[in-house]
């Protein structure tokens, strides 16, 4: 005892040194909390303000006046004469009127990349389906050209160059003073599958080719991972095979996507002579990926059944199936939905596997089926980003907030599924 | 009929028999005095009619679908002229696309040869004769199934019996399928990589310094098919996966050791949710951020230093792939950590320790095992991972350890030599599956060996 | 003492029974007729020379209150025994004296709790150099899973206690001796200690905590995971250190109380009922509830 207050004097001096380590080992955890969270949130301001662009379009309002002289275009019912017919004339001349000190060759063709390329067939089109219309003046809605665009959204971005010359600036200031470009909610982003132009171009092919991706892999997933869960839990027994076949699950969960676009690519495409590129092997492959994660997520489910509930539905007579089938199952249902959603969600973002089994190709209209070729909205995303022309860029952040939001919805069903339906026992 | 329409036909049919066989089931039980006067539930029986007419005619329809289009091919080939058949699997699938492009109209029929005309017609009448027969076959049995389990309702039948054994089948074969994924993953890489070995000797493989697969310009070159050396693709997967652990360990096992120790119930329900978002952030969208802001923002800051930066460097790729693992490492530090009894915290804290004390010399130790695990599983994700690195990471194989430069990964390259237009079983090709076996292999053994760790640690902890 | 011993009955024919389940109508009766008046204590609960001086005391968790008014002294070098029915707070009491409760959220601990003076919940008050003087040894043994050295190094070490290694090695082996250890294990003091048997365990717990040289030692039923051999054992290491600690132990065995303590307080229901001479308690209860729990009639 005689030692025990000098002892306490050496802790009492140890103290302060001890507190500081303290201080600095809990400003390290919020330190590193602090990396992780900004890290998101760079992430999300980076995408956001990279691709909140994508949802504009930049549109050139003109009076054209469709005269069949300047197209060279007489009867418009006629495929021949609308084949060599030029429609490019009206929009020069329309543009013209704005500016009529612009002329000779070379000043037209400077006005004509004012609007994109699609601008004459829609001229075209339009008298096509309205060949009345022949001679008449229209005011119509044009996409701008891709340079306009970049030019009108992101002139004092240093990270885009302006490729238009001095006289095409000056003529695109003008006009927007004038009302006559515009930027507008962009709804050819949804409304149409992939171009070789950014201002056409939009994600409908790839959602859609996603949702019939989607609907293979849930279709296959969901039962068969369901149902490997309910005879490990309930009917396997104990033994090797067993064992061998939990060893399994857990690896599968654990092997790299890009693996499962090898064994597509060698056994559906190679093997069975699937053809590429479309949803139903794209749904297969991430089905097989998808599997031991709700394999993994329905077993913990149905653990949490108390016994007792299967001791009373026994006790009354009930088979083992008649148990598992009208009390298991249905009870730990939440569970396995909550963890199928959780890895529909991975499925949807995945990528890699996809590349492998040829859903890279350049699709341009919606996909009607399961073997219609498609691309998929990370795919999508990909080649955009990996593309070189500029106004890609951020159509492909535009397409990443609409995954993301894909995303979080399903997982915020998720949660809340989880907490609407779970009940603790 | 095509098979996506085929399908939901036999489920169709299968719950039409399901409804037949319950009324026939109540039917007989009728003048016998009631349901409880058959063996069964009716609804076992009507239950075994759907499953009797359902399994027979789905197994025809996915054994007719999986191997028609083979059978189609041989029997196309077959009827050729001796003199046009392919001597190598390249030329026989550029010939089969120009048979299959001349049947379906996309080329015109007229300037083709006269044997592939022929055989064009050949696959058309043999598609459309496959398709009916498959059509009329599935049917068939499905409607056989079901009139026999129709007449077996019987009183004396006991049909929940071999309801239920069927059905506890079925599952065992859902559990089994894990294993058919595995065989068939090590199935699909394992063939074309004996083939490649057959081409480059497997010590060029594993020795070998350079890779460079792209350089096989004409058939008849010198060596054209290029240097297949694994090394540098070995040593920038590492380079990269070590940069994301440097980056994904600490940061992770901290904020989980921070929520774990420190942060009160609201801040640790705001937060975690946050770091899980992290992890379901699709790959792609890493792969953006990475090459699209972070590296040109590294080559930037590197170049203003005074320091040579590729446009991909090795560190951007690493950096944004350190922050896609953080939540992974931060959960399953937490569960290890969480699985260290209380006794153990409060055994430290009543003798006086600090909180940070009892972290670091009692828990962080105990838990040391499982954190390890877990670590490990973190290595064989970013070894495995793919988008980012094709997107930020480049293609040229350089041997190097500077964090600056470009290299490229074993995912890099599997992924680029598979897209697109592949030269069949050119040694390019053959050579991404060897990666990819390499790739399985690798990852395999790190998962097996974590697991056991974490298991293992679990054990120790009950 | 062993005049007592035969009066109650031993560990093995005392069941722990559920909280004050009703179950015997003769306890029911009692119960409703024994008013206990909230911070009244019979027998001898106040000392000259307190080490703890606690007035006042409630403890509750949420909205439940777990201790209700209770003052008491625990004098220098003497050895306590709490005892009393699960659940009726004497647990929760002993973790208030090196505030070990602190790391539960929900509880909140008033009154007066005075150690040698001086206010332990004071919120200036360091519970790192409290818990340094005031040690405690847990119902089950929980060794780190570290060496047996490290482990009763291991408070040592955090305080800085010894300068030298061969300063560390004296602690250890003096340590080790005092808990009795020291021959079974000096031979293999490398060896990890969840190895060791429950009872080797739990002495390597109270070697652990006595490393540290603390002035008082709480013991938290220190020997209900031990079987009676081990328990013996343990039993007579508190006879030997109650010499030089003063020693708060919490027991469910009535016996140990008997057999260990100088006093005893006899916990009901978040009241302390009676504090008193061990042989008084076990002889001649003043209060009614003390003898119907010492004479076995709830428990």
């Amino acid at each position: 005892m005689s030692n025990s207050s000098s002892q306490v004097e050496i802790v009492r001096q140890s103290l302060r040194r001890r507190y500081r380590k303290e201080r600095r080992f809990r400003m390290y955890g919020i330190a590193a909390i602090a990396v992780a969270l900004l890290s998101l949130f760079i992430l999300f301001a980076d995408i956001i303000g990279k691709g909140y662009t994508g949802f504009l379009k930049t549109t050139v309002t003109l009076e054209v006046e469709l005269d069949g002289d300047t197209m060279y275009l007489e009867d418009p019912t006629n495929p021949d004469e609308i084949a060599m017919a030029d429609f490019t004339a009206p929009i020069i001349a329309a543009l013209q009127t704005h500016f009529p000190e612009a002329e000779g060759s070379a000043a037209n063709r400077e006005l004509a990349r004012l609007v994109g390329s699609y601008a004459a067939s829609d001229i075209r089109d339009l008298l096509e389906a309205n060949p009345d219309l022949l001679g008449t003046i229209q005011t119509m809605e044009f996409l701008a050209h891709d340079t306009v665009s970049v030019y009108v959204k992101h002139a004092d971005n240093p990270r885009y160059t302006v490729r238009l010359s001095e006289r095409q600036q000056q003529w695109v200031d003008e006009l927007m003073e004038k009302g006559v470009i515009e930027t507008g909610f962009n709804d050819i982003l949804f409304s149409k599958g992939d171009s070789r132009e950014p201002a056409n171009a939009g994600i409908l092919s790839a959602i859609v080719g996603s949702l019939l991706t989607m609907f293979v892999t849930l279709v296959i997933s969901f039962p068969v991972g369901v149902a490997a869960a309910v005879y490990l839990e309930e009917f396997a027994p104990q033994n090797r095979l067993t064992d061998f076949i939990e060893v399994n699950i857990n690896n599968l969960a654990a092997v790299p996507s890009i693996i499962f676009g090898l064994l597509g690519l060698a056994v559906f495409i190679g093997l069975f002579g699937m053809p590429r590129s479309v949803p139903v092997v794209g749904g297969l492959v991430l089905a097989l990926m998808t599997v031991p994660t709700i394999i993994i997520s329905s077993r913990a489910a149905i653990k949490s059944v108390p016994p007792s509930i299967r001791e009373a539905a026994e006790g009354i007579g009930a088979s083992r199936m008649q148990v598992v089938l009208h009390h298991v199952v249905p009870l730990a249902m939440p569970g396995m939905l909550t963890g199928s959603i959780i890895g529909m969600a991975q499925a949807l973002g995945e990528t890699a596997p996809l590349l492998l089994i040829g859903m890279v190709a350049f699709i341009v209209d919606v996909p009607d089926g399961l073997f219609d070729a498609a691309t998929v909205l990370p795919v999508q995303i990909y080649l955009w980003a990996s593309s070189a022309e500029q106004g890609f860029i951020e159509l492909a952040s535009a397409g990443i907030m609409v995954l993301l939001t894909f995303m979080i919805s399903m997982n915020a069903l998720a949660i809340w599924l989880r907490k609407r339906l779970e009940r603790r026992w | 009929m095509q098979t996506a329409n085929l399908f939901p036909l036999v489920l169709i049919l299968a719950a039409v028999a399901y409804w037949l066989a319950f009324q026939r089931s109540r039917a007989v039980a009728a003048p016998l005095g009631g349901v409880r006067h058959l063996k069964a539930l009716p609804t076992h029986y009507a239950a075994r009619a759907a499953l009797w007419s359902a399994i027979p005619g789905l197994i025809v329809l996915a054994l007719w679908t999986g191997f028609e289009g083979k059978v189609i091919q041989g029997i196309v080939m077959g009827s050729l002229p001796q003199d046009m058949w392919p001597d190598s699997p390249g030329k026989a699938s550029l010939l089969l696309s120009q048979i299959s492009n001349v049947a379906s109209g996309s080329l015109d029929p007229d300037l083709a040869s006269e044997p592939i005309a022929k055989a064009a017609a050949l696959l058309k009448t043999l598609r459309e004769q496959s398709s009916l027969f498959m059509t009329i076959l599935v049917i068939l049995i499905t409607v056989l199934g079901a009139a026999f389990a129709w007449f077996r309702v019987a009183p004396h039948i006991n049909a929940r019996n071999s309801v239920e054994t069927t059905l506890r089948r079925i599952f065992f074969v859902c559990a089994a399928l894990a294993v058919l994924i595995t065989l068939g993953i090590v199935f699909s890489v394992i063939l074309e990589t004996v083939r490649f070995f057959g081409r480059v000797p497997i010590t060029d493989f594993l020795f070998g310094t350079s890779w460079s697969p792209q350089t096989a310009l004409r058939a008849d070159q010198v060596g054209a098919d290029g240097a297949f050396g694994v090394i540098p693709l070995f040593t920038g997967t590492l380079l990269i996966s070590a940069i994301a652990l440097l980056v994904a360990v600490p940061t992770g096992l901290l904020s989980a050791i921070y929520l774990s120790e420190y942060a009160g119930k609201k801040v640790r329900s705001t937060i975690k949710p946050l770091l899980e978002l992290l992890a379901g952030i699709p790959t792609v969208v890493y792969g953006f951020f990475a090459a699209l802001t972070v590296a040109p923002f590294i080559r930037d800051l590197a170049e203003s230093i005074g320091l040579e930066a590729s446009s991909q460097s090795a560190l951007a790729a690493g950096l944004v792939m350190g922050i896609m693992i953080i939540p992974f490492v931060s959960s399953l530090s937490d569960d290890v950590i969480n699985a260290v009894p209380q006794s153990l915290r409060d055994g430290s804290l009543a003798l006086g320790a600090t909180q940070s004390e009892t972290m670091k010399k009692v828990i962080f130790p105990a838990a040391l095992p499982g954190i390890m695990g877990g670590i490990l599983l973190a290595a064989s994700r970013a070894i495995g991972e793919t988008m980012i690195v094709v997107m930020a990471a480049g293609l040229a194989a350089n041997l190097t350890a500077n964090p600056l430069d470009s290299v490229t990964t074993v995912t890099v390259q599997i992924a680029t030599l598979l897209v697109g237009d592949q030269e069949f079983d050119s040694a390019k090709t053959l050579s991404a599956f060897a990666l990819g076996m390499l790739l399985f292999i690798v990852t395999l053994a790190l998962n097996v060996l974590a697991l056991k760790i974490v298991r293992k640690y679990r054990e120790q902890y009950e | 003492m062993n005049s007592i011993n035969s009066t109650i009955p031993g560990d093995a024919t005392m069941p722990e029974k559920a909280p004050l389940a009703v179950e015997d109508p003769v306890t029911e009766e009692r119960r409703e007729t024994v008013e206990i008046e909230e911070g009244k204590t019979v027998g001898i609960p106040f000392s000259d020379n307190p080490k703890f001086a606690l007035r006042n005391v409630e403890v509750s968790y949420g909205d439940t209150r777990a201790i209700r008014n209770i003052s008491l002294d625990i004098a220098r070098n003497e050895v306590i025994a709490f005892i009393g029915p699960s659940g009726c707070g004497k647990s929760t009491f002993l973790r208030c004296l090196n505030r070990m409760n602190d790391s539960i959220d929900t509880c909140r601990v008033k009154g007066s709790l005075m150690l040698d003076g001086d206010d332990i919940y004071d919120p200036r008050r360091d519970v790192v150099e409290l818990r340094a003087r005031v040690g405690m040894v847990f119902q089950k043994p929980n060794p780190f899973p570290k060496s047996i050295y490290e482990n009763v190094a291991y408070g040592p070490r955090i305080h800085g206690l010894a300068n030298r290694k061969s300063d560390l090695d004296e602690i250890v082996e003096s340590s080790l001796r005092k808990a009795g250890l020291w021959d079974e294990v000096k031979d293999r003091l490398d060896a990890t200690a969840t190895g060791m048997s429950g009872g080797q365990q739990q002495r390597l717990c109270i070697a652990r905590a006595i490393a540290v040289s603390p002035e008082v030692i709480l013991m938290d039923e220190p020997c209900s995971a031990l079987d009676p051999i081990a328990t013996a054992k343990v039993e007579e290491l508190i006879a030997e250190m109650s010499e030089s600690y003063t020693i708060v132990i919490v027991t469910h065995s009535m016996q140990q109380a008997a057999r260990v303590s100088h006093r005893t307080a006899y916990f009901h229901l978040g009241h302390l009922v009676e504090v008193n001479e061990t042989n008084k308690v076990f002889t001649a209860p003043e209060h009614e509830l003390t003898e119907s729990y010492i004479t076995g009639r709830f428990g």
